[in-house]
């Protein structure tokens, strides 16, 4: 008996056979000296929130915007950089409580699903030309931190804002390194499912805070 | 894909293929497209043997029977003149699909020589004539219903609106539904009748809403759909074809 | 399933007697036309990108069989579990096997349009599954018992007073509300809950990428990305079609499909799915599967011409742009692809015997293909399936010759004799001038024209015979 695979490649191997078009020339648009500034107009224009924070000031700043919205449980990465920079900058003083992801969902899931307020995030790179944020999820920053809580903040490095994803992918060699999830995100979760009308937060976060770090901003 | 036409000299012979409908319905247009050639100096054409493009049989899915009518109209234009159609949906059935529709005959090639011949009146008269018009009408106000195919098949978006505004007399006002189909399609409008109505009101009162008293067009189809049924819900829409349109105009009345 | 037919003129008489219906398509239809338009202000890029866009996917269905096997291999080796299904019940069987042997009780699904063609929700509800859906749109029409009537937006057909209606009616606690986000708000809400206590997660596929193994999702919600991340198993289901060469070719189709469809420079999220879980990971599905499902695909592929219709990225510019979608709504369609790339589709899925008043619902005005971000001909591909239905010259079409009637090829028998002779054309001519206006409006064809519209008026002499007259057919050479 052959397999339902087996009957449907032999259709499709016994069509005729196609010539092959090539590839005809396309270039994405590059933006030079206007990257950023193309980067954080798309976000914005997408109903996302950007800074320009430098490397040092960060977690101070952020403290600030989210002490502004009420937030008091952020979720964090303990075991990044990046995480660990924060979890110093807020150990003293009144900032928010940081909530580690260091288990497995199922430890965590009433906790991501229901408790935290905001999240903190990085992004592997940044896309000027449609504003988006290339989130690479690793072991330590896992995939649901950008996703469940109702407030996602980002860091991205200016330096790794590119022009494109086709540049993005080619000079990051993606093809050669998938990782389990990669994720573009321009802008907070929204929908325009009921007549049109755009709605944020429908069912991942309501808010983006992007902080696109500089050594010099 | 709209196919833009090369660009011949200017030739001093045209053909012209009147269409079946302008002849039997619409014959004036037809006349008016051919005195419009003539004022421009060249000698114009009409073979009596031509009949048909055969767009309503290969637009049913008889390929067959469109075949056969096409191949009287390469019979009845031999010569290598360029062939001017006062219709932009005749015109892209002729440019566009006789070349499909003869793959594999043995006509094929006189099918592809055939097709880069033709052309839609107004195309010809901007692009290859460049023609200079004097308006002798009084003020008027019109708007432009462009065929489907005309703006789709044979990419005529511009021609016909520069032509009505060489016109002094004449404003153009833009329907801002102009691009949408008027919902003739051949035997569509008895097929699918009620789909049809609906689309053609549309039209009319998009045509009303921009004040113009006149609708101009290309194309008969569209204009037997619209003034019908403007016509018939008693509407003040009133059209004509943009060949009678002009000669009219340049005439100060015909 | 009981099979289902195509009843395109009585469901239009429907939906165009129903003026809140037609507001809905038509206010919705404008703004998605405007949307797309600024998208591509640029002539040169929009042509230099699509026909990118029409190659990449050319490319692929010229390689599809070696693609799939490549695809295949790379997901197994990644990890990814694939099943093939060469039948709707095949693979409802197969995602129902999978589910079964995982325990599976609740579903929250993500939005698949090749889902809705399996009638997958009816079928795991029949063996004791709840699938919820999380789309808002799919939500809202799966409260409503309804099925999608447009294939990126699924209630385009209703307006807010009906969704705050049914909100009311449908979800507890709900009070009457037309404030768009509370609406939201409250499917938030329910919805939380159900992608909490999710034992698996079913979405589409936008692309599949042969190089990588890799299955590309784009949204905007975040219910993609949810359904594939937080349930313990994921299942993803493609028609055979999505398949692509390379990552790169990712590349210009996303920046043809947001665009295209709904306006946007991008959608909010693009997911690329490459393994399940893997060791170390703090979440994500333990358990990835890939359906297959070929329904049709592969006998449309055997036409060289028809198989263009395979190239789709499911954008629904071409809904958004008709003039006959728009004012008769994607239900009119009866299956799950509507507006013209499901008259193209439908018929070739289904059969023409079951579909075949499909491709005559069309003026063949082109719109369509005119913001086709992967260039296929469907008004070409319309007259095909026409010709098709009636004097078949392909296998690849179900249903082909269904539509032969002995009164249609008499008629179009009569019409090419006639045109194609000059003198019993001209003689007609004649004779239609003299007498044609005496034909009454209840002839067949004339009553439908006249409905609506004026008699047209025969010229007492055609153009021939003015044209003689006046000189024109002097010199013929």
């Amino acid at each position: 008996m052959t397999s339902a695979r087996d009957r449907i490649l032999v259709r499709l191997k016994s069509a005729p056979r196609r010539t092959m078009p090539e590839r005809p020339d396309w270039a994405a648009p590059r933006y030079g000296e206007g990257r950023v500034t193309q980067f954080r107009a798309m976000l914005e224009a997408a109903h996302a929130d950007v800074c320009e924070v430098a490397r040092a000031d960060w977690p101070e700043r952020l403290r600030v915007i989210l002490a502004n919205k009420g937030v008091s449980r952020v979720l964090f990465a303990p075991a990044t950089a990046t995480g660990r920079q924060l979890a110093e900058a807020w150990a003293a003083g009144d900032a928010p409580k940081l909530v580690p992801y260091d288990r497995s969902i199922e430890e965590m899931k009433a906790v991501l699903v229901h408790e935290v307020q905001a999240s903190v995030t990085t992004a592997r790179s940044g896309i000027a030309q449609t504003g988006s944020l290339v989130l690479w999820p690793t072991p330590d920053e896992p995939r649901l931190m950008s996703l469940l809580p109702p407030i996602h903040v980002v860091l991205v490095d200016k330096g790794n804002i590119r022009d494109s994803l086709a540049e993005t992918m080619q000079v990051e060699g993606w093809a050669g390194s998938m990782p389990t999830n990669a994720v573009l995100v321009s802008g907070p979760s929204k929908t325009a499912d009921i007549e049109q009308t755009l709605a944020y937060g429908v069912h991942g976060p309501k808010e983006l805070i992007v902080l696109v770090i500089g050594d010099d901003a | 894909m709209p196919m833009s036409a090369s660009k011949p000299g200017r030739p001093h012979t045209v053909y012209f293929f009147g269409t079946c409908l302008v002849d039997l319905f619409y014959p004036e247009a037809g006349l008016a497209g051919m005195e419009l050639l003539s004022r421009e100096g060249l000698k114009v054409v009409f073979p009596q043997k031509q009949t048909c493009c055969g767009q309503p049989a290969r637009n049913n899915g008889h390929p067959e029977e469109a075949r056969a009518v096409a191949r009287l109209q390469l019979d009845a234009f031999p010569g290598d003149w360029p062939i001017v159609v006062p219709s932009g949906s005749c015109a892209g059935m002729m440019k566009l699909h006789y070349p499909e529709l003869f793959v594999g005959d043995p006509d094929h090639a006189r099918a592809v020589a055939f097709s880069a011949r033709v052309f839609e009146l107004t195309q010809f008269l901007v692009d290859v004539l460049d023609v200079k018009l004097a308006d002798k009408g009084r003020p008027v106000t019109v708007t432009w219903h462009p065929s489907c195919h005309s703006q789709r098949e044979m990419g005529v978006l511009d021609q016909p609106k520069a032509l009505l505004r060489q016109l002094a007399n004449v404003t153009l006002v833009e329907n801002p539904r102009e691009t949408e189909c008027c919902g003739f399609g051949g035997t569509f409008s008895v097929k699918q009748p009620e789909i049809s109505a609906a689309m053609v009101a549309d039209k009319v009162a998009s045509i009303e809403q921009t004040g113009a008293a006149q609708v101009v067009s290309g194309d008969c189809g569209c204009l037997m759909n619209i003034t019908g049924a403007a016509g018939k819900s008693r509407k003040a829409v009133t059209g004509r074809h943009i060949a009678e349109f002009l000669l009219e105009r340049c005439h100060g009345g015909s | 399933m009981e099979a289902l037919k195509s009843d395109f003129g009585g469901k239009a008489h429907v939906a165009l007697n129903d003026p809140k219906l037609r507001a809905n398509f038509r206010r919705a239809m404008d703004g998605l036309m405007a949307k797309r338009a600024a998208q591509f202000p640029d002539a040169e890029e929009w042509k230099t990108l699509r026909a990118r866009g029409a190659a990449v996917r050319a490319r692929a269905l010229a390689r599809l069989p070696e693609l799939l096997e490549q695809l295949e291999a790379k997901l197994t080796a990644n990890g990814v579990i694939v099943h093939w299904a060469e039948t709707t019940a095949e693979a409802n069987a197969v995602v129902l096997d999978i589910l079964k042997a995982a325990g599976v009780k609740r579903v929250i699904k993500g939005k698949s349009m090749v889902t809705e063609e399996m009638h997958l929700n009816a079928h795991l509800e029949a063996n004791g599954i709840r699938a919820v859906e999380s789309d808002l749109g799919e939500y809202i029409i799966q409260l409503a018992g309804q099925a999608p009537s447009h294939i990126v937006m699924p209630c385009i057909h209703m307006n807010k007073a009906e969704i705050a209606e049914l909100f009311a009616d449908k979800i507890e606690g709900q009070t009457y509300t037309e404030n768009v986000d509370e609406l939201t708000a409250a499917a938030r809400r329910v919805l939380r809950d159900r992608f909490a206590d999710a034992d698996a997660g079913i979405s589409g596929v936008n692309f599949a990428v042969a190089e990588t193994g890799t299955l590309v999702l784009i949204e905007n919600e975040g219910n993609g990305r949810l359904s594939t991340t937080l349930p313990p198993l994921h299942i993803a289901v493609t028609g055979i079609e999505k398949v692509l060469e390379k990552l790169e070719d990712v590349a210009p189709l996303l920046s043809l499909l947001p665009r295209s469809a709904t306006g946007q420079v991008v959608t909010t999220y693009v997911n690329m799915i490459s393994h399940p879980r893997q060791p170390g990971e703090k979440d994500g599905p333990k358990a990835v599967h890939l359906v297959l499902l070929d329904n049709g695909r592969s006998k449309v592929y055997g036409d060289v011409e028809l198989a263009d219709t395979l190239r789709c990225i499911r954008c629904a510019a071409c809904m958004n742009h008709c003039p006959v979608y728009t004012r008769v709504g994607g239900h009119t369609y009866t299956f799950t692809y509507p507006g013209p790339i499901g008259k193209i589709l439908t018929p070739q899925l289904e059969g023409l015997d079951c579909a075949g008043d499909q491709p005559h619902a069309s003026t063949l005005c082109g719109a369509c293909a005119e913001v086709c971000p992967v260039q296929i001909p469907i008004p070409d591909l319309l007259a095909r399936l026409r010709t098709e239905a009636v004097s078949p010259t392909s296998l690849a079409v179900k249903g082909g010759g269904s539509g032969r009637s002995l009164s249609e090829s008499l008629g179009w028998g009569g019409w090419a004799a006639l045109y194609s002779s000059p003198r019993v054309y001209r003689l007609s001519a004649r004779l239609l001038g003299l007498f044609g206006n005496w034909m009454p409006a209840w002839l067949p064809m004339l009553r439908q024209w006249t409905s609506v519209r004026t008699k047209p008026k025969f010229a007492a002499k055609s153009l021939h015979q003015l044209a003689r007259e006046r000189g024109y057919s002097h010199d013929e050479r």
